[in-house]
């Protein structure tokens, strides 16, 4: 490492990380010797996506933008843990914690900020530490104890109705604990919203079930050895059992002041982000102050670096950076809420508004001199893309300014991108500009998933993902190709579907363990194994090596997981008709395993919930009902309305046709799960229009089938596939259908991606006009696949591996063995 | 019955009995001593263990699936080295032991020796 400087970064968070990747870029790796210190104990995450990780959205592992790799791979040496706790600028050294000290020849300050503790009595225990029940939200730990402690607390407080408080409340209801946010100010989120908007905010926050409290000033923490409710100025309480403090940040500025920097709010920094000091010492992120301004957000964060890389480097000596254009997005589920620029209006100013507080929607837009200066967007983001735009880049508007409000005449896409600037934000998560796609188009990347490989733009909180790919293919000037992975069948093992299955059958793979062996030189990987297990029982039916292994745990034990360890267990009811006798043993045998929950569940079944693992083949034969397959990614139910027997209006009985499909198709594997309805009139009672597969009578004795339909987390209506004639005729179009998308999709894609990925014509060419002289070759393979089904709870009696439905095996359990051998 | 075989090094080594008490590729929870452990026969051989709960939300890893000595959590898809305990999904560690067989297909784990 000779000749190199000696780089030295304090803070591995957002700004840090950011601005060492900017550097590398730089070629920096060649000039800089780079050291990075950083107290938490992970690489570099994405803080802004710790709301998503609180209400369980994302996984840690999801947000992370640094692993730990990436640090050895650019010849980092990062200390993660360490915390630095003094910079010694004339012996240009830093000192950690743990006694060691490290010269520098240039110091990057990144040492972020700290959530504000309001001064409250009774805030700290005797020990001197915030009391148990404390809680603020700023890093992935504070997450985990968050939501740790959510699970158990009966109510909570939020400090503070900012964006943060929000964030943190709506994370804590998830866990079903109540919330309050506190708020002191006269609305919520002050800083970037007004008072109407503040108000409709706080309707739909209440109808989420987060209570709020406006004007409430904290004063004390309440109970002796643990939180046990917060006292207010006006002299009332609120007992709860934990408070998430978020009511607003402090910079870490203290090794700048003791070091002797020009310390305000934070560093002050000067155009180059560097000290106004000290020449070897920059500054980025929360603990700068640059123009008398400090951000508390990203984007900010993203220009500061690039000045800062360019400027290190001696890329560009002259890189200045002039402060940032604020906006915002409240990050809550199920809460449309973008705010930027000013809030309230000067006397000169134009201001375009609409409001309908009945919706939660509301909408200001401050003009001055026909230029968008702020905007608040709540419930309805239609237009905040465009308007994020001409609010970055100053664009003038559009005359009748109703079309800023509404999508009356959308811009056409095309001319907006042309007259978009190179340095446009497109990924506020992560900083990534129009440029910076262009740039990677230009360096060969040649599909969506490429560009957001390389520049990282969309993998944040997800929502510019759109804008990227239509970005990538105006740059591609109509070359961008597909992404051959997203045809993958499984992630695993780089082949579509239909190649896949080729190979498989060509050289007759039979087994789990085959596959790898052949196809990826006897590389296993874990998540592709269910796919395949999948897959393979489709192709060779009872030819099949079934490997227990390769099954996700539910079909090892035939039901599903629960969040505690335990399983749940429902039993087929075919087209949701029962009867007293069955009812009355479901009862009986759910009071005997002493059932935590029976629930109807929204398949029109019964589920119980909260069963042992040991306990499942003994509820099971006392149940004597097959299993409804509620667990697996394969047929489920096939949910019916009550049809021609008693309703007024039914044409056909769709009850009868739920039960013969049913019994055909239970069991089956498919790639993505298949859940039916068969509704008996157009009206639709049991959604059979918007489930993978559904049956709908029509007048005259026919059924329209609807193929692709959703309403899950995605919503879609199913395109109509054909009118049959009969109930044989239903069924075997359905299967037609079932058997092709067992062979052609990939695995985890259910129908409604893939109807639209194949197109409704092309497959009623297929299916219904058999062009392609498939048809009754899918109709054997289904009946193959039929034939071979047993139901799975007959394992019950004959356990498959060792200790198939053990939860824990006792010390030295060789009786045990002995048994399931 | 467990045995306290060999108490050298401040260790303390259980047998947890025959090995084919564990699928290949699979796993298995065990009570040894006062712990909970996890147990995991991999394709690839070798018989490793592990804490029984996931440090994230305490899923039983167990329950997990395995691609060589990587597992998967059953509950939200952490992934983690075997054999040094890694947390590949986030950096940090979960306790390992070691398993060592005997002649007669015994499993023995060493309580003592975990990695921190
Ligand atoms: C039990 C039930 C809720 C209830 O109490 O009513 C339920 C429970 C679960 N649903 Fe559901 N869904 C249930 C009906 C539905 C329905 C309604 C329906 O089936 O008519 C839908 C909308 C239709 C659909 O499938 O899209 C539904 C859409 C989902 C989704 C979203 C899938 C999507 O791609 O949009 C998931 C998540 C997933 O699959 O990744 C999901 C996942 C789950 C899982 C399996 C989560 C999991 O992986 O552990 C839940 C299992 C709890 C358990 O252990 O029992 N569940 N879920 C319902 C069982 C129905 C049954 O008898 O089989
Ligand atoms: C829950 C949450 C949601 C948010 N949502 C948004 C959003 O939607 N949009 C948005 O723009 N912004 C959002 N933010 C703000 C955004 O995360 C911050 O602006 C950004 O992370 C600041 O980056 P930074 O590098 O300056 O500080 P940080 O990311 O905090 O990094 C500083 C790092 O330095 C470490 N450190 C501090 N002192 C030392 C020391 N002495 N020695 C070693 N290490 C030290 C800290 O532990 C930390 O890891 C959110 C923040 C939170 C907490
Ligand atoms: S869909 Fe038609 S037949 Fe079915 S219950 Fe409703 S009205 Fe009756
Ligand atoms: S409990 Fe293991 S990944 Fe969540």
């Amino acid at each position: 490492m000779s000749g190199k400087r000696r780089l030295v970064v304090v803070g591995n968070g957002m700004a840090g990380a950011r601005a060492v990747e900017e550097i590398l870029t730089r070629g920096g790796g060649e000039q800089f010797a780079i050291a990075m210190f950083g107290d938490e104990p992970y690489g570099n995450y994405n803080r802004i996506l710790l709301s998503h990780v609180l209400t369980g959205e994302q996984d840690p592992d999801e947000i992370v933008l640094n692993p730990i790799e990436w640090y050895a791979e650019n010849g980092i040496m990062l200390h993660s843990g360490v915390r630095i706790v003094e910079i010694d600028r004339p012996g240009k050294a830093v000192f950690c914690d743990n006694a060691l000290w490290l010269h520098y020849d240039q110091l990057v300050i990144a040492t972020g900020s700290r959530p504000f503790m309001p001064p409250l009595e009774g805030l700290v225990g005797r020990d001197g530490r915030y009391k148990p029940g404390i809680f603020v939200f700023r890093t992935l730990d504070d997450c985990r104890h968050i939501a740790a402690a959510a699970q158990s607390s009966g109510r909570a407080a939020v400090i503070g109705g900012g964006l943060l408080g929000l964030e943190a409340a709506r994370g804590v209801l998830g866990y079903s604990c109540e919330v309050h946010v506190i708020e002191l100010g006269p609305y919520l989120m002050t800083q970037q919203l007004d008072a109407p908007a503040g108000a409709i905010l706080k309707s739909t926050m209440e109808a989420m079930g987060v209570h709020v409290q406006l004007g409430k000033k904290s004063t004390a923490v309440l109970g002796e050895g643990r939180v046990e409710g917060l006292a207010f100025a006006d002299g009332g309480t609120l007992p709860c059992d934990m408070v998430v403090i978020a009511a607003g940040i402090v910079p870490n500025r203290e090794l700048g002041v003791r070091s002797g920097l020009t310390v305000e709010r934070a560093i002050v920094v000067d155009d180059h982000m560097r000290s106004v000091d000290d020449p070897d010492i920059y500054v980025v992120g929360e603990c700068a102050q640059h123009r008398g301004r400090v951000y508390g957000l990203v984007a900010p964060l993203w220009e500061q670096a690039r000045v800062l890389a360019d400027h290190i480097t001696g890329r560009d000596t002259g890189a200045a950076y002039h402060g940032s254009k604020l906006g915002t997005k409240l990050k809550v589920m199920g809460v449309e809420l973008a705010s930027m620029g000013t809030v309230e209006a000067e006397a000169s100013d134009e201001v375009v508004q609409f409001s309908e507080p009945r919706r939660g929607v509301y909408k200001k837009l401050i003009v001055r001199e026909g230029r968008l200066t702020g905007a608040i967007l709540l419930g309805d983001m239609s237009k905040a893309a465009f308007l994020t735009q001409a609010f970055e880049r100053d664009l003038p508007l559009p005359e009748a300014r109703r079309e800023l409000l509404f999508d009356i005449a959308a811009p056409s896409g095309p001319s907006t991108f042309q007259d978009m600037a190179d340095a446009l934000q497109i990924c506020n998560c992560n900083g990534v500009a129009k440029g910076d796609i262009g740039r990677s188009v230009r360096a060969g990347a040649r599909t969506a998933r490429a560009v957001m490989e390389a520049t990282r733009a969309g993998l944040g909180c997800g929502s510019c993902k759109g804008m990227v790919g239509e970005l990538v293919a105006w740059f591609c000037e109509g070359q961008v190709e597909e992404d051959p992975s997203v045809h993958y069948y499984v992630p695993g093992i780089p082949m579509p579907t239909p190649e896949l299955v080729r190979s498989i059958r060509e050289r007759s793979l039979r087994s789990v363990s085959r596959v790898f062996e052949v196809l990826t030189g006897g590389v296993e990987d874990a998540t592709s194994k269910p796919g395949l297990a999948s897959l393979l029982r489709t192709i060779w039916g009872r030819d099949y090596e079934d490997e227990r292994d390769a099954r996700f745990i539910n079909e090892r034990v035939h039901a599903n997981i629960q969040k505690d360890g335990t399983f749940s267990v429902i039993p087929q009811i075919p087209g949701g008709v029962t009867t007293p006798a069955q009812l009355k043993r479901i009862a009986e045998v759910a009071e005997r395993y002493r059932v935590p929950l029976v629930k109807i569940t929204g398949g029109q079944r019964i589920d119980l919930l909260g069963v042992e693992k040991d306990n499942l083949p003994g509820l099971w034969t006392e149940l004597g009902m097959p299993s409804g397959h509620a667990y697996g990614k394969s047929y489920r139910t096939c949910k019916s309305c009550v049809g021609t027997d008693f309703c007024r209006f039914g044409l056909g009985d769709s009850t009868r046709l739920a039960i013969q499909i049913e019994e055909r198709f239970q069991g089956l594997e498919s790639p993505g799960k298949m859940k039916l309805a068969t509704a008996g009139c157009p009206r639709n009672c049991s959604e059979a229009m918007v489930k993978d597969l559904g049956a709908v009578a029509v007048e005259g004795g026919r059924w329209e089938i609807y193929v692709g339909g959703a309403a899950g987390a995605h919503v879609r209506k199913g395109d109509v596939l054909c009118v049959a004639e009969s109930h044989d005729e239903v069924i075997r179009m359905m299967g037609r259908f079932i058997q092709y998308y067992r062979e052609n999709a990939r695995y985890l894609e259910r129908s409604y991606s893939f109807v639209e990925r194949i197109g409704i014509e092309r497959l009623r060419a297929v299916l219904v006009e058999d062009r392609e002289g498939i048809a009754a070759g899918l109709e054997q393979a289904l009946e193959a696949s039929i034939s071979d089904y047993r139901d799975p709870w007959l394992e019950a009696g004959r356990p498959v591996t060792a200790n198939q439905f053990a939860t824990l095996l006792p010390k030295g359990a060789s009786g045990e063995a002995a048994r399931a051998r | 019955m467990p045995a306290d075989l060999d108490t050298k090094h401040g260790g303390r080594r259980l047998s947890l009995g025959p090995l084919c008490q564990i699928p290949v590729g699979e796993g298995r929870g065990f009570e040894a001593g006062n712990e909970r452990i996890a147990v995991f026969r991999p394709r690839c051989g070798g018989v490793y263990a592990t804490q029984a709960h996931c440090p994230h939300r305490g899923g039983p890893l167990a329950d997990g699936l395995l691609g060589g000595t990587t597992l998967v959590c059953p509950l939200h898809a952490w992934r983690f080295d075997l054999a040094s305990g890694e947390v590949l999904t986030g950096g940090g560690r979960i306790t390992t032991y070691r398993v060592v067989l005997t002649a007669d297909g015994d499993m023995v784990i060493d309580l003592g020796i975990g990695s921190p």
